[in-house]
């Protein structure tokens, strides 16, 4: 290097960076064309709480056989990643009934307040906690309005090998993502649609020709403490909002 | 005050010293196998669960985290704010500093659902979290009231105590303010999700620290036979009582506005009248022992001259500082989530019900452990090095000192 | 004296003491690996022995947080292969001691199996 003019050194290193940009970029590319989560899409439910009768619990059932996170007989600290919530109106006495589980918000509080970013948002709207990296402080439990989150407070085994559940990690709501990953469904979208009153659907939010599209233009839908404005990806229908 | 007042190490060669050292070192030992305890059994074992996450454990760590950096105040008025008079009082006030945060780390970082992944801890942040940044602030005050007492403590580094100063001062300050924002950047909590959480702890931090102070300064000088005099008492006396009658300020303040807002009517209901151990804690606990009170032991003139009135002062801040975090913490998760204003609402998961809490043994013993560990730290620090003065009599600290007349 | 003679029995213990490998005289036991089905695995033995850790974390992050699924290094595929009987799950096929037989002998602990579950399903989940 020491016999040769500026130039040529300089054009030799400007080489190198360029061959080094493209080697750093190039995966990049790939990975791009590569198959997951795709940001075009928004998975989202929609639920029609009018459907719901108030002693079913299927969706309820459907998602504990699912993802395999039946209780030890002890309801303070078992996880519940979708209950049936059952409403009155003090003033009138109409009563409501409906699931709720992780809402999927375009904004969520838990992903914001995770230390670890355990919690985080992919990229088709689906929120998710990353279990690796998860170190069990439960400030997102804390900040979550719609108490989606449980803590896993007992040793877990038998677990199912598509959906990874350990103790000292909190946990939610997938919306099935082993299913959706794979073409299909949630299960609590199954299970309501064949044993229930077919209340829940699932699909697209951005595709303005889906189900859950066109049924929210005919009829009109609202979210969960839509003042908050997190924008959740579950919407409801009939229900007191 | 003529002559500059001289630190020494205590001796620490009495039975007290070990009998007190071998407590601490017991309970701090029992901490740890409480760890053990929860971590291999899982946290049911604890009180804290679905409905109450963060419980007896955090809202102690918290206290000593609070106090910490509040501790650090004493030092301030006089590196950084060139009040001389304090100046003896200086590294004692950076070592419990240091020793309570550290004390207080300790216990939130043995709660977590996995303490191994304290590694994991460290290498993954998101910033946007109050609590990942305050990890920062923590390890930035501590490297920094180190490198304070460094300053104080080696003579050639004397003329940056000032600047040493103000960085631990500014990152305590950072400290007490990020802690009230992890509570008052949650909008899903009634009780929560309020600015005002910032000012009021940093309030809290200086009462709590400056009552813990006291109380280590009085105890530390008696046990030594180290004569502490009425003046200094006198100033901190003062200081303690300004600091509960800020914390009380921002306390009405918060409550008025939660009374005035009709959407807080239900929370505030429940925190002053309804509650059950939360309305006891708030106004017995909070506003009657940790405010009232000391307030009239420090300015009362019956009380104004009785060195076991502050020392009862300072003890009530603390047990009032204990309720008000409990009140804060607890009593906010025990206030339902309200995700249907105005709907009766019940659910298999506990919507629309008040929350119990009832804490166990191994995580009382565990928030425990983190006091003992800070005591710990302090009792061993000042038997090797010198951080308490060898005297705080008024003869030696009082700028208009007369000794009494012969008479 | 007494000194030195403490120091020559502490010597003594920790340089003679147990050799490393040989599991007659009590050492923990050289890994045996049960063999795997299938006729190889996606990298040679020598590859995966080294790094078959980065190739996990790596893979993992992808399923993860990307949802990329069914990659080369998928952990649910090293199960199906690598299971074999497995004592402690009552003779169905884990992958445990596949894992431990190496893990432990090196004595470097791994997690994966507090949340994965190392039983070979043996078939896809339903979509």
């Amino acid at each position: 290097m020491n016999g040769q003019p500026m130039d040529k050194v300089r054009r030799k290193v400007l080489a190198c960076a360029a061959a080094t940009a493209g080697l750093v970029l190039a995966p990049g590319v790939t990975l791009l064309a590569a198959q997951g989560a795709d940001s075009k899409k928004r998975w989202g439910l929609l639920i029609d709480a009018s459907k719901c009768a108030k002693d079913c619990e299927v969706c309820v059932v459907a998602c504990r056989d699912e993802n395999g996170w039946s209780g030890h007989q002890r309801p303070a600290t078992d996880p519940q990643w979708i209950r049936k919530v059952n409403l009155r109106d003090p003033a009138t006495g109409f009563t409501w009934s409906l699931p709720v589980m992780c809402q999927h918000c375009t904004s969520p509080p838990c992903v914001d307040v995770c230390p670890t970013g355990a919690s985080f948002k992919r990229a088709d709207g689906i929120v998710l906690v990353d279990k690796h990296i998860c170190i069990g402080c439960r400030y997102c439990m804390m900040a979550c309005p719609y108490k989606g989150r449980s803590f896993v407070h007992e040793k877990i085994t038998n677990q199912k090998p598509y959906a990874p559940r350990g103790m000292g990690t909190v946990e939610s709501c997938t919306m099935c993502v082993h299913r959706i990953d794979a073409g299909g469904v949630p299960a609590c979208v199954e299970a309501c649609a064949s044993q229930g009153g077919g209340a829940i659907i699932s699909g697209d939010l951005n595709d303005p020709s889906g189900d859950i599209a066109r049924e929210a233009a005919k009829y009109g839908v609202g979210r969960i403490r839509s003042d908050l404005g997190l924008e959740p990806g579950v919407l409801y229908r009939g229900a007191p909002l | 005050m003529s002559r500059t007042i001289a630190l020494r190490e205590i001796k620490g060669r009495s039975r007290g010293y070990w009998l007190g050292l071998g407590g601490l070192a017991l309970l701090a030992g029992s901490a740890v196998a409480a760890t053990f305890y929860i971590e291999h059994n899982g946290l049911h074992v604890t009180g804290m669960n679905n409905q109450i996450a963060w419980g007896m454990p955090h809202v102690i760590s918290i206290f000593l985290i609070l106090a910490g950096a509040g501790a650090f105040n004493v030092a301030a008025f006089s590196a950084v704010f060139g009040r001389t008079v304090h100046a003896p009082l200086a590294r004692l006030s950076g070592l419990l500093a240091a020793a309570l945060l550290f004390g207080g780390l300790s216990v939130v970082m043995l709660d977590l659902g996995g303490p191994q992944r304290l590694l994991v801890a460290m290498s993954n942040f998101n910033f946007k979290s109050t609590l990942a940044s305050n990890i920062l602030r923590y390890i930035g005050f501590l490297i920094a009231v180190t490198a304070f007492l460094w300053t104080l403590m080696e003579p050639r580094m004397n003329r940056y105590s000032r600047g040493a100063g103000v960085v631990a001062m500014l990152l305590g300050l950072s400290v007490s303010t990020g802690i009230g924002l992890v509570f008052g950047f949650l909008v899903a909590r009634e009780a929560y999700d309020s600015a005002v959480m910032a000012p009021m702890f940093v309030a809290m931090s200086s009462s709590f620290g400056l009552a813990v102070f006291i109380l280590v300064l009085a105890g530390a000088c008696s046990w030594t036979g180290r004569p502490l005099g009425g003046f200094i008492v006198g100033r901190l006396r003062n200081l303690l009582g300004i600091f509960a009658a800020v914390v009380l300020y921002f306390t009405t303040v918060q409550h008025l506005a939660g009374l005035y807002a009709t959407e807080h009517h239900g929370v505030e209901r429940f925190i002053l009248m309804e509650g059950g151990v939360h309305t006891f804690l708030f106004w017995a606990g909070q506003v009657m022992v940790g405010g009232i009170l000391p307030l009239f032991l420090v300015y009362s003139p019956s009380a104004r001259k009785s060195r076991r009135a502050l020392l009862a002062a300072a003890a009530m801040v603390i047990i009032g500082g204990l309720s008000q975090l409990y009140v804060i913490i607890i009593g906010g998760q025990a206030y339902p989530l309200v995700l249907f204003p105005g709907m009766e609402v019940s659910s298999s998961f506990f919507d629309g019900a008040v929350n119990p809490y009832t804490p166990t043994l191994p995580e009382t013993v565990l928030s425990l452990g983190g006091a003992a560990i800070a005591f710990l730290i302090v009792a061993v620090a000042m038997k090797f090095l010198r951080f308490l003065p060898e005297t705080l009599a008024d003869a030696a600290l009082d700028p208009h000192y007369r000794p009494p007349s012969e008479d | 004296m007494i000194r030195s003679g403490i120091i020559l029995v502490f010597l003594a213990v920790f340089l003679a003491g147990p050799p490393a490998s040989s599991a007659e005289q009590g050492g923990v036991p050289f890994p045996v690996l049960a063999k795997a089905q299938g006729e190889k695995c996606v990298a040679p033995a020598e590859d995966m022995r080294r790094n078959h850790g980065d190739y996990l974390l790596h893979q993992r992050d992808e399923t993860a947080r990307l949802g990329i699924r069914g990659g080369k290094y998928s952990l649910k595929k090293c199960i199906e292969c690598h299971a074999s009987p497995d004592a402690e799950a009552a003779g169905a096929a884990t992958v445990r001691p596949f894992c431990a037989a190496c893990h432990d002998y090196a004595a470097v602990s791994i997690n994966c199996f507090e949340c994965h579950t190392p039983k070979a399903s043996g078939g896809n989940p339903k979509p």
